[in-house]
């Protein structure tokens, strides 16, 4: 079952690659310096442009983790779960990086992240790396930022990330972007509701995770849940699993790890692969150049004499927007 | 915001914390029964810029100074450490020399936390 997944490695950082043409910063990062890539994260989170420049030197270094999803409604125990995956996957030598979203106040824009308080752990233990991050308005959640949040984890040496988000249409959506494998966590009785999603529901998540099953309901939930997956459309191989799980006991948590190699493994016998990672990289320079022009627009086009003259010829009817958005497209190609 | 010690409820801190998110700050909230190695961890890997102890137990003496030794020990002593719970002036007094930069008794209004940690926190946390 573990054939082709990039094999527990020990605990000691992998052999690195020459790090003499890096920046200082990069060079921290690949060294293995908490203190620096602690730092680092908030200089991408905020978009700093001396950030950028890291992660352009960073890109190569990364791409090889496997990259878990975690997403579900608020409360049913996806920060427990990780606990008990670190636990696992520390004992498969695994070195592991978390990533746990929580949205941020629509009103203050502040954010209490509270996930860290289920995480029980050695805080000497260079093997994890557990970063919380406010979603700063992003819809869903996860932004460019998360990504490249992973890749700074990646770079860093950890060959596995657990990213954790607040359910929701959206995110489920999102996650496909950054995620290899995504897990959507449910307990019990949510796996009523859920039936009402009924084929749709497979295209957001490889696994299914009722977990509090140490609760009544939790095997129907399952049963009825695996009953639904059986009707769906199987990519390279792969149904949703369903697994059930309890972070008390604990119980669960292996057959839990061992379906997300199970399904790694079918990504990468499969022929989707290339596809999906074609697909990713296609959006991410989408969504990077819409930026980039975006910004070109707001701060060199509009504060031109020519855009405002254009702005005025709409307003006094002696050009449409039509035309005239026409033409400051033309200027706009100027300014790039 | 931390809860150094073995004392066993968090009410305080987590009503500091929602009063720092309204005042539109992102509250890292680690939680109960936090060593000092683990609350250390927690502000390098999150990069804070300030850390919230609050403390009932009575080891404020130790468990501080312990946490300001640890950041200084990981190069991180640009990190800010406030405090709040039980502690005797004389004892506040020894920990503000020691480098604690703000210490709230018991009937501190929120306000003034508030306050002090957005200018503790300094641009960065706005
Ligand atoms: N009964 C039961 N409670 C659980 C289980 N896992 C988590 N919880 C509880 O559910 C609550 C929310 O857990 P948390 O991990 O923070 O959920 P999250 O919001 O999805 O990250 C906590 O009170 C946990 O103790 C479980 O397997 N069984
Ligand atoms: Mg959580």
């Amino acid at each position: 079952m573990k054939k082709g997944v990039p094999g527990p490695r020990s605990r000691e950082r992998p052999p690195s690659r020459p790090t003499a043409r890096l920046s200082p910063v990069a060079r921290q990062i690949v060294s293995g310096d908490r203190r620096a890539l602690g730092r680092l994260i908030s200089d991408v989170e905020a978009g700093r442009t001396e950030a950028r420049t890291v992660l352009k030197e960073l890109h190569s270094r990364a791409g090889k983790a496997l990259v878990v999803g975690l997403s579900g409604p608020l409360g049913v125990g996806k920060s427990s779960l990780v606990n008990r995956l670190l636990q696992h996957l520390k004992g498969l030598g695994r070195r592991v990086g978390v990533i746990a979203v929580d949205p941020s106040s629509p009103f203050s824009g502040g954010a209490v992240l509270g996930d860290r308080v289920r995480i029980d752990r050695d805080p000497s233990d260079p093997s994890v790396f557990f970063r919380s991050m406010a979603s700063r308005g992003h819809p869903g959640g996860l932004s460019q930022s998360t990504r490249e949040v992973i890749r700074l984890l990646e770079a860093f040496g950890m060959d596995t990330i657990l990213v954790e988000t607040v359910g929701s249409g959206q995110v489920d959506v999102e996650i496909h972007s950054i995620a290899s494998t995504r897990m959507v966590v449910l307990v019990p009785h949510l796996g009523d509701e859920v039936q009402t999603l009924k084929a749709g529901l497979f295209e957001i998540a490889d696994i299914f995770v009722v977990n509090k099953s140490d609760l009544p309901g939790a095997d129907r939930a399952a049963r009825d849940l695996s009953e639904l997956a059986q009707l769906s459309t199987p990519v390279d191989g792969w149904r949703p699993q369903v697994v059930q799980t309890s972070t008390l006991a604990p119980s669960g948590i292996v057959e839990l790890w061992n379906a997300v190699e199970a399904h790694e493994q079918a990504l990468r016998s499969g022929t989707q692969l290339r596809a999906r990672l074609t697909e990713r990289a296609d959006q991410e320079l989408r969504s990077l150049l819409l930026a980039r022009v975006q910004e070109s627009l707001d701060q060199e086009l509009r504060p031109t004499p020519g855009w405002e003259t254009l702005v005025s010829a709409v307003v006094d009817r002696t050009s449409d927007p039509y035309t005239a958005s026409e033409k400051a497209y033309r200027l706009l190609l100027r300014c790039l | 915001m931390a809860k150094p010690g073995l004392d066993g409820h968090d009410r305080g801190a987590k009503v500091v914390a929602r009063a720092l998110r309204d005042a539109g700050m992102e509250v890292i909230y680690a939680g109960l029964r936090q060593t000092p190695e683990d609350i250390v961890e927690a502000a390098v890997e999150e990069d804070v810029d300030l850390i919230g102890l609050s403390i009932l137990s009575g080891a404020h003496m130790v468990l501080f100074p312990r946490v300001l030794q640890l950041l200084k020990a990981r190069k991180a002593s640009e990190i800010k450490v406030f405090a709040g719970g039980i502690i005797p002036d004389e004892d506040a007094r020894k920990l503000k020399q020691m480098g604690i930069r703000a210490i709230f008794g018991p009937g501190t209004s929120l306000q003034a936390i508030v306050d002090a940690a957005r200018q503790l926190a300094g641009k960065r946390a706005s």
